[in-house]
This record gives structure tokens, sequence and C-alpha cells, in this order.
């Protein structure tokens, strides 16, 4: 809503200067967006007139015109196209500066003098639309500063509503407002009834009841649509955002601005019939007055005559029934609109006006009647006219009824945190138009709210206009007393927060990609799952919901590289999106929280040492990094296939046998695909298997001394390790207190495709001292153990 | 004894041209071991008259402890010269840098959301987390925005054509905190949320904190309270200027919006706030009764506040970030700012 500061304190003039008003507006909870002058800096501009204008001898497009200034009569050169002999116009003399600090000198123009110019508005900042010079009036006083003419040492206040606050969306609502705040008293447009001087009417008929519960139509004859809108209408639809279009226009655009109340005209000799208001039928069609030729629902709200829709019923006329240049009769309509009937029409069709902005929020359905004789005062003011009387449409039961409500005192205290004396309810309800009256049992009041307010609803509002006009800022503050929530952190569950630090302090640094990602790279990383595509993605490379979080991972990966990065470490937590046909996830969607890493380049910072690539047990590291926060022996490796991965170096983690996630180097393909690298190495698991830990759980140090063994054994270099070792503690019991791979050698000497592990085998016993014989016992059992198992022979 | 003299001073001068602890060594054995020439005269002393004897004893073992001394003295010397010796070689450049990883950092839109959440968690409140794809009952409908609400206009929402939507905020995990637990309520729900929007100061995807605290005897004082003390414990401005504006959200009544003061020119205008000295932080209210009922709560016994805000809009200010659409490019120059 944007109108000018002058206009406003004709309907309401507290004594308080502009930043006092824009600060009160904004902390009564109408935001002032922007305060900006009505024109910006000029002086020396006066209304000046042409005593004369000739032809310049030396150059086509200029004319040597006379100008007084009401004094003196100076000549000057003009280049517009429209200067003639008598016009009015701003004259900026010699001396003046204009906007942009664009100062006038004598001149001379192709030999030609020239003291001062004839302004056209473009150059004196009040409109951007370069149009020739500005006409004034016939009866424009000549040598008045041209400030003071238009009044443009004024003001423009443009504030931003919120949806609820519709009654604020005319210059009558934001001077309520006003008048409230500053208990200043309100002069209201002088409004009276026109009476018809002649008997046409339309018959009107309301078809839908619930969507317009009220339609008044007047006609209007012989009105001179070429007059020219007076330059106070035109300055204040100007400074409210409008341009100036013809006299029935402006004047519909004008009582929009003070009322609130969209109007609409129609050229009555292209009317056939009478009016309905009522559904669109299914594909009917309707050009709209700004040439889009719509085909509309039968869900839409129309204005019709007996032949054809006329007008998107709240929102846009049509071009067809549109007043011209040509027009001498008119049918102008006022109405009210539900605003269900209205919501979400104009969007639909792509529209979006001041009209339907205000249906949409609600009008005063009592605004009516005031608005059409306003209407037609203002249009006879300026196009004359002959206007017949008004016929009204109206279905009382379907019009919004005004708000009672019970507001009780205690729920005031409630609410606020304080309470307010009797007095001081019922004044701030008062001056906002209530109707209050205290109840019986003493303990509150029946209020009923005002037509315009039609956002009250329940005692709250109520209680938030008390708020809102006692002041927010007196309302007393404190810090509630603590009291900790029930739900007790559980010790075994390791925060995901926990997890997050370690990666950090493993050089790890964390991303946030979008959770929506490019349809042909998902489909690259992660063929298998069909991914949830968006209806109306931002572009079509956020189109599809991520499956995984390595998509976001490479996409990083490679924008860090390509900008020089040479080593990379990236993590990112979140959800992804799997779709499933499981009835048990609600919506057939998983949503799972994971956690995914990205590993690349040395794997230390460089150093004075050289460096080492990554590689995947430096991945792995990382990855059992994680495990150890939990319980490290609940989780397995084993050799796994993943569509992102390198077959030969991928491995599923598995917990309790389910599938963590996986882990691996970037397969080369995919690699080559995205212009990564292929020693990439990236990780991604589900967070709630790594959130499990355990409780710790004493048990007494063991004193005795432990013994060590180290073996060699010679196996098939296809062997898992895993197994291996595996195969050790099965072949032991808890004497066994660790194994240790601490060697690994391939070479001639044990034979081709055959590896050695060598094997560190701790033990010890909780209560004594273990006897030689004991442990080559147990070292026997695992020998035998892993040569039946596994063909594993010692090694020499 | 002029024997002794002759062997002191042999036994002196080869203390004094050892040239390492071992030949040192020998010359304590050739002089004072069990054989050596300075224990074979005290020896001797068996020849002599009892009178004799303690004198010349004494003056042997004058002698010997002056060998001795010599050899302490020189092997200290010696063992000194070592170390000395050792130090040097292991000397290092300590200016050359250390080995191993430096640690790496949170985003700092996570690191802004913890320090939002640790003052929470202060005050009891616990952390609740909901679905990204949400319905559109705990989207809008339970929130009081029924379908045509014209503050689904404010939400550019995206869709999934089956009824399902991105949440375009976290105020649905108010909801469903509501359903599945009864009151008191005292949770933040800190999260992505997405909107259809993507300009100079919006991406389609971005972080929220809602807050709601349910129990009986909440008021707006309680509100005020808590918001103005987490706003100064953010900013670490103890007199931060703080206000509160009547607004408007569907999901609470009365609204408010709250700006503080500049924390780029103290109050005084710039660019960061518009030369209005006040920035708008977040958005706050009663929870509406329809919220609560819909919740399962009873809105006569339970009051409660509600509040909302943009995680990456306190980080900016915080940090001084003056381009949103940094957080979500990644680029590790970036991010490695905030480690």
């Amino acid at each position: 809503m944007r109108f000018n500061e002058a206009w406003l304190r004709e309907w309401v003039n507290p004594a308080v200067d502009t930043d006092t008003l824009v600060q009160q507006l904004t902390m009564a909870g109408l935001e002032v967006d922007g305060v900006e002058p009505a024109a910006p800096d000029f002086t020396g501009v006066v209304v000046g007139q042409v005593e004369s204008c000739e032809p310049h001898p030396d150059a086509d497009k200029l004319s040597v015109c006379q100008v007084t200034n009401g004094a003196d009569t100076v000549q000057v050169v003009c280049g517009a196209a429209n200067v003639r002999v008598g016009l009015k116009m701003p004259f900026a003399q010699v001396g003046a500066v204009l906007p942009g600090d664009f100062k006038i000198k004598k001149a001379k123009l192709r030999g030609q003098e020239s003291n001062g110019m004839l302004c056209g508005a473009s150059e004196l900042g009040l409109e951007d639309l370069i149009d020739g010079l500005m006409e004034l009036p016939e009866d424009a006083p000549v040598g008045t500063d041209f400030r003071d003419y238009l009044s443009l040492d004024d003001t423009i206040i443009e504030v931003d509503l919120t949806p609820n606050r519709a009654d604020c969306l005319s210059l009558r609502g934001i001077a309520r407002e006003v008048g409230v705040m500053n208990l200043s008293p309100l002069t209201e447009a002088a409004i009276s009834k026109v009476a018809p001087a002649i008997d046409d009417a339309l018959s009107v008929t309301l078809a839908d009841n619930a969507g317009c519960p009220r339609y008044l139509g007047r006609v209007i004859k012989g009105v001179n649509v070429n007059a020219a809108t007076p330059l106070w209408m035109v300055e204040r639809l100007r400074r409210a955002g409008l341009r100036t279009i013809d006299p029935i226009v402006d004047v519909t655009n004008y009582v929009l601005v003070e009322l609130g109340q969209p109007l609409h005209a129609f050229d009555l000799a292209k009317l056939s019939g009478g009016i309905t208001v009522r559904k669109a039928k299914a594909d009917e069609a309707l050009t709209t007055l700004d040439d889009q030729e719509l085909t509309l629902r039968d869900d839409t709200l129309v204005i019709a005559d007996d032949n054809t829709a006329l007008a998107l019923a709240g929102v846009m006329g049509g071009k067809p029934s549109s007043v011209t240049t040509d027009t001498q009769d008119i049918f102008l309509e006022c109405a009210f609109f539900a605003p269900l009937a209205i919501a979400g029409k104009a969007r639909s069709y792509g529209l979006h006006t001041d009209s339907s902005h205000r249906f949409e929020r609600g009008v005063d359905p009592q605004l009516q009647s005031d608005a059409i004789e306003y209407a037609t005062a203002l249009i006879q003011q300026i196009a004359g006219g002959q206007a017949g009387p008004v016929t009204e449409a109206v279905d009382e039961a379907q019009l919004p009824k005004q708000a009672e409500l019970t507001l009780r005192a205690e729920r005031i205290e409630g609410l606020l945190g304080m309470g307010l004396p009797a007095q001081q309810v019922e004044d701030i309800l008062g001056r906002l138009g209530m109707d209050i009256s205290s109840n019986e049992d003493g303990l509150g009041w029946t209020v009923l709210a005002p037509s315009w307010r039609f956002d009250m609803a329940i005692e709250q509002d109520l209680i938030e206009e008390l708020a809102r006009i006692y002041g927010y800022e007196k309302l007393p503050s404190r810090v509630p007393a603590g009291s900790p929530s029930g739900e007790t952190v559980p010790e075994r569950i390791v925060a995901v927060r926990r997890l997050a630090d370690t990666l950090m302090d493993r050089g790890y640094q964390e991303a946030i990609t979008y959770t929506f990602v490019e349809p042909g790279l998902l489909a690259k990383v992660e063929p298998r799952v069909k991914p949830l595509p968006l209806l109306n993605p931002i572009s079509a490379d956020l189109g599809v919901m991520r499956t995984t979080l390595l998509a976001g991972l490479f996409s990083t990966a490679r924008h860090n590289l390509n900008r020089q990065a040479d080593r990379l470490r990236l993590f990112e937590t979140g959800l992804r999106f799997v779709p499933t046909d499981s009835p048990d996830v609600e919506g057939g969607l998983e949503q799972t929280p994971m956690i995914a890493g990205l590993l690349y380049g040395s794997a230390q910072p460089q150093n004075w040492e050289g460096k080492r690539p990554v590689d995947f047990f430096d991945l792995k590291g990382d990855v059992e990094a994680l495990l150890g926060l939990s319980d490290a022996q609940a989780f397995s490796f084993e050799p796994a296939e993943y569509p992102a991965l390198h077959p030969g170096q991928t491995a599923a983690l598995k917990r309790d046998g389910e599938v963590v996630g996986f882990l691996g180097r970037i397969h080369p393909r995919l690699a080559a695909d995205l212009d990564l690298p292929g020693q990439l190495y990236a990780f991604e698991l589900a967070q709630a298997p790594l959130q499990r830990g355990c409780l710790p759980s004493f048990e007494a140090v063991s004193d005795q001394p432990r013994m060590r063994r180290d073996l060699a054994f010679v196996v098939e270099d296809n062997v898992p390790a895993g197994d291996l070792i595996a195969a050790v503690r099965s072949a032991c019991d808890d004497r066994l207190t660790g194994v240790k791979i601490f060697d690994i050698y391939q070479g001639d000497s044990i034979g081709e495709n055959r590896k050695s592990l060598a094997l560190g085998l701790t033990f010890q016993d909780r209560s004594r001292t273990l006897k030689d014989q004991e442990v080559n016992d147990l070292v026997d059992a695992v020998v035998s153990q892993l040569k039946q198992q596994f063909n594993a022979a010692l090694r020499d | 004894m002029e024997n002794l003299n002759a062997l002191v001073d042999a036994a002196l001068a080869e203390v004094e041209q050892a040239g390492d602890i071992r030949a040192l060594d020998d010359v304590r054995v050739k002089y004072l071991g069990k054989k050596g020439e300075i224990s074979a005269l005290m020896k001797g002393l068996g020849k002599l008259s009892a009178e004799e004897r303690p004198q010349a004893g004494a003056v042997i073992n004058e002698g010997k402890q002056k060998v001795q001394d010599a050899i302490a003295g020189r092997k200290s010397a010696m063992e000194e010269a070592a170390l000395n010796e050792q130090l040097a070689s292991e000397t290092v450049d300590v200016t050359l840098p250390g080995r191993g990883e430096m640690p790496g950092g949170l985003h700092p839109v996570n690191r802004m959301r913890r320090r939002i959440e640790d003052f929470f968690l202060r005050l009891g409140f616990d952390i609740s987390e909901g679905p990204e794809v949400e319905d559109d009952f705990h989207n809008f409908e339970a929130l009081n925005i029924p379908g045509h609400h014209p503050a689904r206009a404010m939400h550019d929402t995206f869709y999934f054509g089956d009824g399902r939507l991105l949440r375009t905020h976290t105020s649905p995990v108010q909801v469903r905190v509501m359903e599945q637990g009864k009151p008191p309520f005292r949770i933040i729900a800190p999260g992505r949320v997405y909107r259809c929007d993507s300009d100079l100061t919006h991406t389609p995807m971005f972080h929220q904190v809602e807050g709601l605290l349910v129990d009986k005897g909440i008021t707006f004082a309680d509100l005020r309270g808590t918001v103005a003390e987490f706003l100064r414990f953010t900013f670490e401005v103890e007199d931060l200027p703080v206000r509160f504006r009547p607004s408007y959200f569907p999901f609470t009544e009365p609204s408010a919006e709250v700006d503080v003061g500049c924390v780029s020119c103290g109050g005084d205008g710039c660019r960061v706030c518009s030369h209005t000295g006040w920035i708008e932080i977040m958005g706050c209210g009663m929870v509406h009764p329809k919220v609560l009922e819909a919740g399962g709560v009873d809105a006569e016994e339970y009051s409660g506040f509600a509040f909302g805000m943009g995680i990456e809009r306190i980080a900016m200010l915080r940090y001084g970030v003056n381009d949103l659409r940094l957080f979500f490019e990644n680029d590790t120059r970036f991010l490695s700012q905030f480690s």
C-alpha cells in the first residue's frame, strides 16, 4: 500500500512529524517499507506560459518561444513537439537546478539565445516516460513556484501489509490506525448519494450468492472519457504508484486507493441484456484488458451479460466491453466478492491486480454503496454525464457477519502476562471501532467488531489488538522458569555432533549441499533407485530429491578441484530420500539421516617429507574412527559392489548383518563421466546404527603378565585377512586378548599368488600367570585351525 | 715414598692423556686396580713397623685419593662432552612445520545452529526433528493455513504433485511434537526448509530453527524474555536493543516480528540495516488455539509461544558474510574460514 502523506493528513492530521508517523505505523504492525519524497529536489521551476512560438530558422525540430513567468518574458528554445502558443507548463528559469544537479544556464542553440528550459514530467523526476512537455491546466497561475503548485514537498509512504490487515489497503484504513494511535479525529471523505437524473438501469442477477452476495451497478450516460483528469488526482494516483489512463479508470483507481473498494466500468453500448454474476462455463473464452486470451475453468466467478462473460470477477475486466476513447455511456459496477471465491483465481490465470489483491484478503462488505456514490460524483465532476439509479442485488444471509466475541479479563492477563484496567480495554477497543459492553458476570466483555475488521475471529485477536495499541514495547518481559523437559538423553546414544566432531578433528570440512540434485548426475551415481521428482523445480538441474549424499559431494569436489584445490576432505550430514513400496513407511518415502564423506589428495597435508596419496585404508581408518565412538566390535566390513564405487575397492559396512552403508574408491567410469580424478574415496553411512553405543561396563584390570607370540602364515592371496583373524579368534578362548596384523608380504620366496600375513597374538589369563605349555597349546590350535580352514602354512 | 710420588704423577699424567672413558678405566686399573701399582704399595705396608704404618698408609691413601679424584673429574668432563655432542647431533629445526592433520570445521550454518541449540539446551529445551518431505496437513492445514489462505502465497512451495511438498518452514515439527506427546512441550526444531525462490537474497534451500514452549501459564512476557535473552546471547551484546513489532502469522496470535539494533552500525543506520538502525531477525507469537487443538492440546488449559528464525541470516550478520549464495557453493576457501 502506497500513498502520499499530504493526502493522509487531509484524513487525519496528528501533531507528529513524518519520522514519528512512520515509526508509529511500523510499531502498530503496518511495517513501513519505504519513505521517499514525492519529487526529487529541484529549484527555480515556475508555472510558465508560451506567448509566442516560431520555428527555429536553422533547426527543423526546434522552436523559438517567448515565455512569460508572469513578470518577465524571455526567449527559450524548445524541442518538444507539443509546444504551442498559450501552453502552460513547468518552466525552469536560468539559475534553476533540476534533478541530477542539472543547472540551467543561459545558452545559445544553433545561434538562438535560450533563457531557460520548458520541462516535461520526466525532466522533473515525476515520471520515467519521456512524453513531451507537461501540460498544465488553463487555470494554472503563471509565475507560481511549480513545487508549491503541485504540492511536491510531500512524502510517499509505502507500507508492507500482512495478509490479515486488508482493512489497511486504503488510505481510509491507514488513517483510522493513525487516528487510533494519536487520539486524532478522522475527517471522512464527503460522500452523498447522487440522485438519479435518468431511469436507465440494467438488471442484476446473482447466480452464485456465496461467491458474490452483493452487487451494485449504475448506468451513467453521456460521459466525456476524453476529459482531462485534474492534476490533483493525477498526482495522488502517481504518488500511489498508478498512472493516469482516462477519467473513468482514474476515478475507479482513486476510490480504490482512498476507500479500498475496487470498481469497474463497462462500455454500456457493448453490453447486451442484463448482468449476471455466475460461474464460468468450462472452456468459456475471455480476453482480458491486458490482451490475454483466457480459457476459463468452471470454478471461476465471472460477470456476464446475456451473451458472454464480460469480466473475471474481482480480478480484471474484459477487453471487448472495456471503456475506450469512443465510449459515451458506461455501466459502473461495485461488488463484494467473497475472499474464498477469488483467492487463488488470479494466480491460477497468471494474473495479479490491485483488485484481486484486495478481494482475496477481504473488502469491507458494507462499503459498496458509499463507494459507488463517491465514484459517480467524481466521474460527473470530471467527465460529466447523467447517472441512473443504483441497482443492488444482495443476499444478506451470505454476507460476512460482524464478529461478536467474548473477551475475558483473566484471558488478557493469561496471554499478555499483565492485566489491563477495564477502562483502558474499553477505550482501546472503542477507538478501533468496536462496540464493547461489559458482561453481566463482571468478568469480561462482549465485543462487536466493525465490518472492516473481518480479521477478528477469536478472543486472542482482540487481545492482540489491545497489545498492539497499548504497545508491545510496554508489555512485561521475563525468562520462563526453567524446568528441564522430561526427556532424558540416553548416555549410550552417540550424538550426531560427536560423529561430526570426529571427522572434523580428522581434517574434514563440513559441506551443505542442496537436497535436490540434477537427475542426470544422480542417475550416474545411483542408477538403481528412481528418485522423487519435484513438480516445480527451481531449475532442471535441481529437479529430483537426492537418493544419496554422494551426488552433492561429488559436485562439490568438482567445484573445488576446478578452483585449484589439491586436497579434499569433505563431509555432510542430512536426509536422503528413497521411494519405497513398503507399506510400513509413511508416504512411501524413506527419509533417512545419513553421514557421508569424501577424501582426495595426499594422506597428510603436504609436508617436508614428501607425500603419499590417500588410499582405501585412509578412508577405512576414518570410518573406523566413527565406529569407535559406539561399538567397533559390532561392525564388520565385507567386500561389496556399489554402482558409484570401484568393484575391487568397495566395502559394505554391516552392523549385526544389516548394511549400514558403503565405502570405497570412485568407480573409474564414473570418475571419467564426472570429470573427477580416479583417486577419490568416499563413504556414505546411515547415522542411526553409528549412534547405538553402549554403556561402559567395568571389568577388573588384570595384573597377570601378557604373553605375545608372533606367527607368519602363508595363504592364497585371495583369503581375506578379516576371515583369518576371525578364525584365529574362533580357535582360542578368552585367554586370547588381542590379534594384530603387523606385516603383509608378497614375493617370489613364498610363491606366486600367495601372501604372508604376520600376526601378533597376545594371551593373558585374568587370574594367574599362563604357563608356556598352555600358550603353546593355544598356538597349536590356531595353526591347525588355519591350516584346516585356509590351507595356511606357517612361514619359516 | 719417592716411588709413590712418581707413581701419582705418572697416573695423573695418564689421566690427563686418556682420550675416552675406556682409556680412563685402563688408567684406573693400572694404578688403582687390585693389582694396580698404587694398590701394590699398600700391600707393601706390611713390611713397615707398626709406628710407621699409619703415617705411610695415610700418605699412600692421599696419593690414591688424588688419582681417584682426577679420574672422576676427567670422567665427568668426558661424559659432559659426550652428552653435549649427542645433544648437538640431535638438534632439529624447530621452525619446520609439524606433521599431521589440522582440524577441519563445521559449515558456518551448522556452527551457528549449534550455538543456537546450546542456548536453548541450557534453558531445558529438547531438540526435535521432522521430515523434510512433508504433507499439506502438517505444513499448512494444522498451522491454520487453509487451502486458499493468502499466507500460502508468501510460501513459494515446492510440490511433488501427490499432496506432498517440501516443508516451507520448520513449524510442522511443532505439530508433530504435539501430536506425539503430552504437554508441557519445550523444544526447538532446527533444519532445512525450502522455498521456490532463487535470487541474490534467496536460495531455494535454507535453514530455520523453530521453537515451541507449551505449558500452563505461559504468556507473551515469557516469549519476550526468552527471545531477548537468546538474541543477547547470540550476538554477545549485553545491552543489544531488541524490539517487538506487531505482525501476522496464521499460527500465532498475537504475533510479532523481532528486530535487533543493527549489529553492523550500532543503530546509526548503514547498508546492512537499510539505514533504519534495525534488523529484522525472527518471527514469533503465542501459539494459535487452532494449532494447539490440531496438536491435541487443550487451549483453555495450556498456552504457549513459538518462534522461528533463519539461521543463514543470523550467521551472515554474526560472521559478516555478505552473500547468501556462498553458503551453498561449498568452496573450501570459504568453508575453511569457519574452522
